[in-house]
């Protein structure tokens, strides 16, 4: 199979890559770009550890192949921050404990930014809602609301 | 370890919900978990797995695999040694079928090669010519004598004659009498029960990279509860030296007692060695369900008798557990456990291990409470609604306290049961009222909680700061904790510590992550190594103050001379100790080396309000509160955080997790798509009641909190369906379908 | 001399009894009374065996000092998740 070029844009900063036909997004950021924040839990849609957003769109990227990054604007946890600022949802999660091992946090931060940017003032409902793609096995899911939660009204507050 | 460890004191730092070291790495994205690294050279590795549940391996062929391009190592059991031990040679042979493959998802072979496509299509290529033999995957059936035997010559001396070769262990537990005990009940109450296994679930795939080199010294990097454990386990399987294998702990996605063994490392390391280069492999999620640590599945009589007040006159239980296709001991700790929370002259437990053609059982927080109390608890919840009695004021009644004669032997020392329960009947939650529909159910749970080997070695650096080197993967916060429990003990500022995990050649040994430990043993060590390092800094103050060395000691962070006799010297602090220590006698460090015991057993009580959707089967939870004795909780939010997620584990173990196995043999269900694990809108929130009854075997009172959580919810869920639907289910998960089935037979 | 309960199962290798007599005065001397007294025992202490010494749990701990009113409780090796 030979590869395909792909030139894309992960957190607003252009790359190029090349990957298989096959390969999925994932795996690209991962093993070809260093980009290992996305975490794969399953390979298969139901974890939500993958969460990236592909043109502001929320996505698992183990269900997106490489080569549909192409001409793509791609925003991963790694762009989340902005320098040594983080973001206040990063900020809420480490202050209201809403990680154990953390293996899961990456992709939910992601996926709450996009709820967020969507509906900046979410029920309790709401946010469960959003968030039930992306499995937390450590938590029970209450710091993790009660953190989406703060950040939110911070971001209102702003 | 004795039971005077414990001063009362009043905390500055412990106790307070300080941020966790680890914190901003986990947000970025930047932390390295076990599929995260790299190294020169890397060869992918990929595992054959068998599609039969129970088979002869006939023969294997690999050349066609070996002779495609970039294939680097190909590797059978036949390659891996023959091992004396049962123990180390059922690990081996879990990693790697010998003669026989098990079970559905057992590996038969392995590859390394260039690229995973390549891996891919090699393990394609690896013939296995098998013998179909007969198999068994329910305890039930595999239990009887003619049931095809799994592995021969297993049973243990204590087996009774005359039962299948599966059983390999038998135990017993009680005391009194309880034929006499039924005699006395106004009411009895027997009940059989099952509960399906269910994986721990964690989201982070095993996954490690080894790398042997040609002098063979070799690393391996990998995500786990104990790298020291793993270290002993692959030095034994390869042959190795353990000063001549290097194991680091990545930071570990979750774990749960399923990454306290080996899977797949001994394999990466073996092919490593074969190939002459690193080789990485991570598990597929399938492969995770298929060969990895689910729990014991059970099947268990109870019977218990109870007089008109409440008071429980006899029980008795006999608990049958399968862990698989290897021996294991889980279910004397569920025979143990089965009645632990409560005072009775008249109990006996019996316990049964079987082997079944299922993958072999890894610990899971509490391994074999949360099973045989669930069927304890419903029998007792069963009894409270017969004799129209309330479940909190029945398990007062026969509550174990201090001065109990535990059900497993041992006389309770000062513990928090009474406490919890009172805890839970006062709160608002088990008075608020219910709509019509719905039903609260309760339950207790208990854990043993262990403590184990632990070093820490605690070094002073010259700009007042401490780093404080610890054995044990952080799951959960544990770094966090150690660090409040050091900047404790020596009165600095909770900023000024930091604490890394170190691989094996950098520290002795520690015992796994496991048992609910780390907090209350590692926590020790660092306490006593903190308290060698002020005795070292209050001797480098006598020295430069020329007094004796006794005539000082360590307050708020630093030394000051010890009443008027001693003379008079303003304190001098941590910071200007260290400043000097290179010209006072050199570099300031404390450690302690130890294998703690005295951890504290630890009770839980949950409430729930559950409805049942009559049309669909489907169990919404309402309400949930957790009261759970920690001892002195020593980053609360951590301590929440366990107790929180036990609950939702089990409440998963409860409504929806179970492994599925067909009349071929073959787990139906290794996808997280149809192994349900909770997701947030299935749940509302989980309050939390921390009761601090320290423990007297800790000098700060700590218990282990991480397990016991996770046994109540069980009974608790299976009790609000009872109160909610009018239905017993006697079968765990309480799974739509089977509630429907209940329903309709009601 | 101390008094030692033992679990149920392990009863056929002490004669009957769940409650043995043994001079010791740690628990390295216990277990090396007891397999002498009662060699049934022998198989399940090598494979492991903990102690709850006044409700205390102690798994290995040789040299843990053993008062001769002290209770003594021999236990499975416990292991934990
Ligand atoms: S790895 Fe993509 S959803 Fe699980
Ligand atoms: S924190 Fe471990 S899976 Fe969410």
């Amino acid at each position: 199979m030979k590869s395909i070029p792909v030139s894309t844009t992960i957190n607003g900063d252009p790359y190029e890559f090349l990957c298989a036909p096959d390969e999925t997004l994932l795996d690209a950021l991962r093993n070809r770009l260093g980009l290992t924040g996305a975490k794969e839990g399953c390979g298969t849609g139901d974890c939500g550890a993958c969460s990236v957003t592909l043109n502001g769109r929320l996505v698992c990227s183990c269900l997106v192949l490489g080569a549909e990054a192409e001409g793509a604007e791609i925003a991963t946890i790694e762009g989340m921050a902005d320098g040594d600022e983080l973001h206040p949802l990063q900020r809420h999660f480490i202050d209201h404990a809403a990680l154990q091992c953390g293996i899961c946090t990456p992709g939910i931060l992601v996926a709450a930014k996009s709820l967020l940017e969507k509906n900046p003032d979410p029920t309790d409902e709401e946010v469960r809602y959003w968030l039930a793609g992306n499995l937390c096995r450590c938590t029970g899911y209450d710091k993790i609301i009660r953190a989406v939660q703060a950040a939110a009204a911070e971001m209102r507050g702003a | 370890m004795s039971l005077d460890e414990y001063q009362k004191r009043e905390f500055k730092q412990v106790g307070t919900r300080v941020r966790r070291p680890d914190g901003v790495d986990k947000v970025t994205g930047r932390a390295m978990y076990g599929a995260d690294a790299t190294a020169p050279g890397m060869l992918t590795g990929r595992i054959l797995r068998s599609p039969h549940a129970h088979a002869r391996i006939r023969s294997i062929d690999t050349k066609a695999a070996e002779a495609l391009p970039g294939v680097k190592a190909v590797l059978t059991g036949a390659d891996l040694p023959a091992q004396e031990d049962d123990f180390i040679r059922d690990v081996q042979d879990n990693c790697m079928a010998r003669g026989k493959a098990l079970y559905d998802g057992h590996a038969v072979a392995a590859v390394a090669a260039v690229d995973a496509a390549t891996a891919k299509a090699a393990l394609k290529l690896i013939k296995v010519d098998y013998e179909i033999l007969p198999h068994v995957t329910e305890v039930d059936v595999a239990i009887k004598p003619g049931a095809p035997v799994v592995l021969a010559g297993r049973s243990l001396e204590n087996v009774p004659a005359g039962m299948s070769e599966n059983v390999t262990s038998h135990c017993e537990f009680g005391h009194g009498d309880p034929a006499k005990g039924f005699a006395k009940a106004d009411r009895i109450v027997e009940r059989s029960f099952r509960t399906a296994a269910t994986h721990q679930g964690y989201i982070e795939p095993h996954a490690c990279l080894a790398s042997v080199s040609s002098d063979g010294k070799a690393d391996l990097w990998c995500c786990t509860q104990g790298q020291y454990f793993v270290r002993t386990l692959c030095a034994a399987i390869m042959g190795m030296e353990a000063s001549q294998l290097r194991v680091t702990a990545s930071e570990i996605g979750g774990g749960f007692g399923g990454k306290t063994t080996v899977f797949i490392e001994p394999v990466a390391l073996a092919l490593s060695r074969k190939a002459g280069r690193p080789v990485k492999i991570v598990m597929t999620r399938d492969e995770v369900f298929r060969a990895t640590g689910p729990t014991v599945h059970t099947s268990m009589d109870i019977k218990i008798g109870m007089a008109k007040d409440g008071r429980i006159t006899g029980a008795e239980a006999h608990l049958r557990y399968s862990g698989g296709a290897f021996p294991c001991g889980t279910v004397d700790m569920g025979a143990q456990a089965a009645f632990a929370a409560y005072d009775l002259d008249n109990v006996r437990t019996y316990g049964w291990n079987v082997l079944t053609n299922r993958p072999k059982e890894a610990a899971y927080r509490a391994p074999g409470a949360p099973q045989a109390i669930y069927a304890v608890e419903s029998v007792i919840d069963e009894l409270c609604q017969d004799l129209g009695l309330d479940p909190i004021d029945v398990r007062l009644k026969n509550a174990a306290k201090k001065g109990t004669k535990s059900s497993y032997g041992p006389t309770f020392p000062d513990i928090g049961l009474v406490a919890t329960l009172e805890a839970a009947k006062k709160h608002p939650h088990y008075s608020a009222p219910l709509a019509e529909g719905q039903g609260r159910g309760i339950s207790c749970g208990f854990w043993f909680n262990f403590g184990g080997n632990s070093c820490v070695s605690l070094n002073i650096n010259t700009d007042g700061t401490v780093g404080v080197t610890e054995g044990n993967p952080d799951i959960g916060g544990s770094r966090a904790s150690i660090s409040l429990m050091a900047a404790e003990e020596l009165g600095i500022d909770y900023d000024r510590v930091r604490t890394i995990v170190a691989d094996t050649s950098s520290l002795g040994y520690n015992d796994v992550t496991d048992g609910s430990r780390v907090t209350f043993a590692v926590g020790l060590a660092t306490i006593k190594a903190a308290r060698a390092a002020v005795r070292v800094m209050c001797e480098r103050a006598a020295k430069i103050w020329g007094i004796d060395a006794d005539a000082v000691e360590w307050k708020d962070g630093a030394a000051v001379p010890a009443g008027p006799n001693a003379g008079k010297f303003p304190p001098m602090s941590l910071a200007e100790i260290a400043a000097v220590s290179f010209e006072t006698g050199g570099p300031i460090a404390g450690h302690h080396e130890v294998n703690v015991d005295g951890a504290g057993v630890s009770f839980g009580v949950h409430i729930v309000d559950v409805e049942v959707d009559k049309e669909t089967g489907a169990t919404k939870v309402l309400r949930y509160t957790v009261f759970q004795d920690a001892g002195k909780a020593v980053h609360p939010s951590y301590v929440e955080g366990q107790m929180q997620g036990g609950a939702v584990q089990g409440i998963g173990w409860a409504l929806n997790e179970e492994y599925i196995y067909g009349a071929d043999g073959r787990l139906q269900n290794p996808t997280f798509l149809d192994y349900r694990v909770p997701v947030a809108s299935d749940l509302p929130m989980i309050d939390t009641v921390i009761l601090e009854i320290p423990n007297p075997g800790h000098p700060y009172g700590v218990r282990g909190v991480g397990e016991t959580g996770i046994v109540p919810p069980l009974a608790a869920l299976s009790n609000a369906v009872s109160r909610s639907a009018g239905i017993r289910l006697s079968e765990l998960p309480m799974s739509p379908p089977r509630v429907l089935k209940a329903l309709g037979g009601s | 001399m101390v008094k030692v309960r033992l679990w149920g199962s392990l009863r056929q290798a002490a004669d009957g009894e769940t409650e043995v007599e043994v001079k010791a005065k740690t628990f390295k001397e216990l277990l090396d009374r007891l397999v002498e007294t009662y060699p049934g025992l022998e198989p399940q202490i090598r494979r492991g065996v903990s102690l709850s010494l006044d409700g205390v749990i102690y798994r290995e701990a040789w040299f843990t000092e053993i008062r001769p009113d002290a209770e003594v409780v021999l236990m499975p090796y416990m292991t934990g998740g």
